[in-house]
C-alpha cells in the first residue's frame, strides 16, 4: 500500500501552517512532531485521559481522537496560545500556579484548554459545575482539590 | 498506539460517501465524532482501509421536526449540540438527562449521536434511550433508503442491522407525550465512565392516574441494549404506587442476562437493574403526575 498524504492548511494560535501529512496521523502527533508544538501531551491515545485536550473550532476535543488530515481549514488552539505575552500567564495559568494545581504538571496543559473554554462559558460556576467539567481530564499527583480551587480563583478574577 | 496504515477521503457529498462505501463495502468505514472508532484504530482492533470522513456533510446534522410528533435527529448530531437544543429539553426529556451522563465534556464536543448508535456498543447510553422509546433509524445507500426499527437495529455487541453499503443518517424519536415522564439513572465506576447498568423510562399516565404506557431499556444488561416488554406490560392499567414498581423492578431483575466483569459481577448487574429501575419508575411517575400539558 502506497503511502496516503495530503496537503493540510492549520490555523493553530492564529498562525496558519501548510503541511502534507499522512492519513494515519493523529492530530495530537502533528501539533507536537510536525509543529513542534509539544505543549500539548499524549497520555493514553485512546481518549481517556485529557492530557491532549485542544481547542477544535472553539470547543475542546481530544486531539489523539481525531487525524490531521480533518484539521485541514480549521482552527486550533494549544497551550502555547494561551498566555497573552511572554511577561504574563492566562488568569487560569497564575491561577493553578498560586493554588499549586499542578505537580508533575503532565495533564496541565489538558486542564487549561479544557477550562478555558468551560469558563468563557461558565463565567460563575460552582464548585460541582467545575468538578463535572474537569471529569474528562485525569489528573494523578493533586487529587484535584488544588485544580478546583485554581479554576475558582480564575473565574473570580476573569469576571472583574 | 498508532492506526495502521489507511486511506482518506473527506466526503463532499452524501452521495459520494455513499458510492465509495458501496464500493468498499467492509472494507470501508465511515468516520463521524470518531470518539469510538479512532480508540479501536490506535489499538489496532480495527484496520479498515479506507476512511470516510462525512463530518464535512453538514446536511446530515441538526435536529427537525419529524411526522406526527416526533424529532428527528441527523447523524452527524454532536452531543453537545444536543445538550444546548432546545427542542430536546422540551420534547425529548429522557434524552437530556441521559446527555450528561455520556462520557465527558470532550468527548460530546466530538461524538455524535449516529456514531454512537451504529457503534452499538451494549453499554452505551444512547442505544437504550432509542430502544426504550421505540424510535426508528434511517439507513441510506447507493441503492436507496429505508427505515429500521430500534429494536431490530441492534442485533448484538458492536452490531448492527446496517449493510455494509449503508449509512445511518438519522434516527427519530416520538416525543413525550402529555402527562408523560421520563427519568434516567446509571451506575458507573466514575463520573463519565460506561454504565455498569443504566436505567432508561419512561411513564405515560391517564387523567385518573393510571399508567397507560411505560418503556423501559436498560444499557449494559446484555450483548444489546435490552427493552424489558414484561415489566412494562405488567405497569399498564393501574396507577404506580411501591408494590406496582418493586414487581416490575423484580421483572426486570429476572429477566436481564448481563456479562458480568471484574468490576461488576452478573448478580451485582441484575441487583442493579432492580434497584435502579424502582427509583426510575418513581422518578417518571411523579413528574408525569406533575405534567397537565394539555
Amino acid at each position: 500500500m502506497t503511502t496516503d498524504t495530503h496537503d493540510i492548511t492549520v490555523t493553530v494560535n492564529g498562525t496558519p501552517y501548510r503541511r502534507q501529512v499522512e492519513s494515519r496521523l493523529l492530530l495530537s502527533d502533528f501539533l507536537r512532531h510536525d509543529l513542534l508544538l509539544a505543549g500539548t501531551h499524549v497520555g493514553c491515545e485512546h481518549g481517556v485521559c485529557g492530557a491532549c485536550t485542544v481547542i477544535f473550532d472553539g470547543a475542546p476535543v481530544r486531539s489523539c481522537l481525531m487525524f490531521a488530515a480533518q484539521a485541514d481549514g480549521h482552527a486550533i488552539e494549544t497551550v502555547e496560545g494561551l498566555a497573552p505575552d511572554r511577561e504574563h500567564l492566562h488568569p487560569l495559568q497564575q491561577a493553578m500556579h498560586e493554588c499549586h494545581g499542578l505537580q508533575c504538571g503532565y495533564c496541565t496543559p489538558g486542564i487549561l484548554m479544557t477550562m478555558k473554554v468551560f469558563l468563557e462559558e461558565n463565567p460563575a460556576p460552582d464548585e460541582t459545575q467545575i468538578r463535572e467539567a474537569l471529569s474528562g481530564n485525569l489528573c494523578r499527583c493533586t487529587g484535584y482539590q488544588h485544580i478546583v480551587e485554581a479554576v475558582k480563583l480564575a473565574a473570580e478574577r476573569m469576571r472583574r | 498506539m498508532k492506526p495502521a496504515p489507511f486511506r482518506y477521503v473527506a466526503a463532499r457529498t452524501v452521495e459520494q460517501a455513499l458510492a465509495l462505501k458501496a464500493e468498499h463495502g467492509e472494507d470501508a468505514r465511515f468516520l463521524a465524532g470518531g470518539q469510538s472508532l479512532v480508540p479501536t484504530m490506535n489499538f489496532r482492533l480495527t484496520q479498515p482501509a479506507l476512511l470516510i470522513d462525512i463530518n464535512p456533510l453538514a446536511a446530515l446534522a441538526g435536529v427537525r421536526n419529524g411526522a406526527a410528533e416526533r424529532l428527528r435527529i441527523g447523524a452527524l448530531t454532536r452531543y453537545r449540540t444536543l445538550e444546548r437544543e432546545a427542542a430536546i429539553a422540551a420534547k425529548l426529556p429522557l434524552v437530556q438527562q441521559a446527555l450528561p451522563h455520556i462520557a465527558h465534556p470532550q468527548i460530546r464536543n466530538r461524538g455524535t449521536i449516529g456514531g454512537n448508535l451504529a457503534h452499538a456498543d451494549p453499554a452505551s447510553e444512547m442505544p437504550a434511550i432509542v430502544v426504550a422509546l421505540g424510535g426508528r433509524l434511517r439507513a441510506q445507500s447507493a441503492k436507496g433508503e429505508r427505515w429500521i426499527a430500534a429494536a431490530d437495529f441492534f442485533v448484538g455487541a458492536l452490531t448492527t442491522a446496517l449493510h455494509p453499503d449503508e449509512m445511518l443518517t438519522e434516527v427519530e424519536l416520538p416525543v413525550a407525550p402529555p402527562r408523560s415522564g421520563a427519568a434516567f439513572l446509571e451506575v458507573s465506576r466514575r463520573r463519565g465512565d460506561f454504565a455498569l447498568i443504566g436505567v432508561a423510562c419512561t411513564v405515560r399516565l391517564d387523567e385518573a392516574g393510571r399508567c397507560v404506557e411505560a418503556r423501559i431499556g436498560l444499557c449494559n444488561a446484555g450483548d444489546a441494549p435490552v427493552f424489558a416488554k414484561a415489566a412494562c406490560d405488567a405497569l399498564v392499567g393501574r396507577p404506580l404506587g411501591a408494590a406496582e414498581i418493586g414487581a416490575a423492578a423484580d421483572l426486570v431483575q429476572g429477566a436481564i442476562d448481563p456479562g458480568g466483569s471484574i468490576h461488576a459481577s452478573k448478580e451485582f448487574q441484575r441487583h442493579l437493574a432492580r434497584v435502579l429501575t424502582a427509583r426510575a419508575l418513581a422518578a417518571a411517575n411523579e413528574r408525569a403526575r406533575q405534567d397537565y400539558r394539555p
